[in-house]
């Protein structure tokens, strides 16, 4: 089961990111759990000044952009 | 998600600084120019620790940046390297020899400090520009 977070205030491109994640961890048919965090403070435990972000397992594996799906698929693996 | 018109970090990538913060003088003193220039709102201190240790919130923000600056108090230059070993590079540099602030010769005074914040504004500046 993969852990995913989306990190974001809630803007379209924290939106797209989110959308993107799923859509790319569906294609790949594997589990996960994605879970959207908004709050500033909470967004910074995890060391992250931009957003949006995307955590996969405690990772911070893109900051500050929305990747495409391939990409992200790289990121899941 | 909420969809209300809170702060949000999607539009300006900081420009984040980041201060040796050695043991001498000199390096209290890039610190503490660090903490100035937060406050005076020309970048963001960021911690030099989570690029050495590799932290991964830390290492994307970073190269995510707008602009990354790096403030040296002594010619060992270790914010600088720490940087480079991590994969970043064409970022500004001030080192306080520079500026004439050498190492156990530079007590830490405000004025040590306002110059040393000035001069490395006016370093990431240069690098902020020319990369617009």
């Amino acid at each position: 089961m993969k852990d995913l977070k989306i990190l974001g205030t809630g803007c379209p491109k924290c939106q797209k990111l989110a959308e993107t994640t799923e859509a790319a961890a569906k294609e790949m048919g594997i589990e996960y759990l994605i879970e959207k965090v908004t709050e500033i403070n909470k967004i910074m435990e995890f060391g992250v000044m931009v957003t949006p972000a995307l955590v996969v397992d405690g990772e911070v594996k893109v900051s500050g952009k929305v990747p495409g799906v391939d990409e992200i698929k790289i990121m899941l693996r | 998600m909420k969809s209300t018109n809170e702060r949000c970090a999607c539009h300006a990538a900081p420009k984040l600084i980041f201060a040796c913060s050695g043991a001498a003088d000199v390096g209290a003193i890039t610190d503490q120019a660090a903490r100035k220039l937060t406050r005076d709102g020309v970048g963001k201190m960021f911690c030099l620790a989570g690029i050495g240790g590799r932290v991964s919130g830390i290492m994307k923000s970073t190269a995510a940046a707008s602009a990354v600056l790096a403030i040296d108090g002594c010619p060992l230059c270790c914010a600088k390297h720490c940087l480079e070993d991590a994969g970043f590079g064409g970022f500004a540099h001030l080192q306080l020899e520079e500026i004439g602030m050498k190492k156990g010769k530079t007590p830490v005074t405000r004025n040590k400090v306002s110059k040393a914040a000035e001069a490395a504004a006016a370093r990431l500046a240069e690098v902020y520009e020319a990369h617009e």
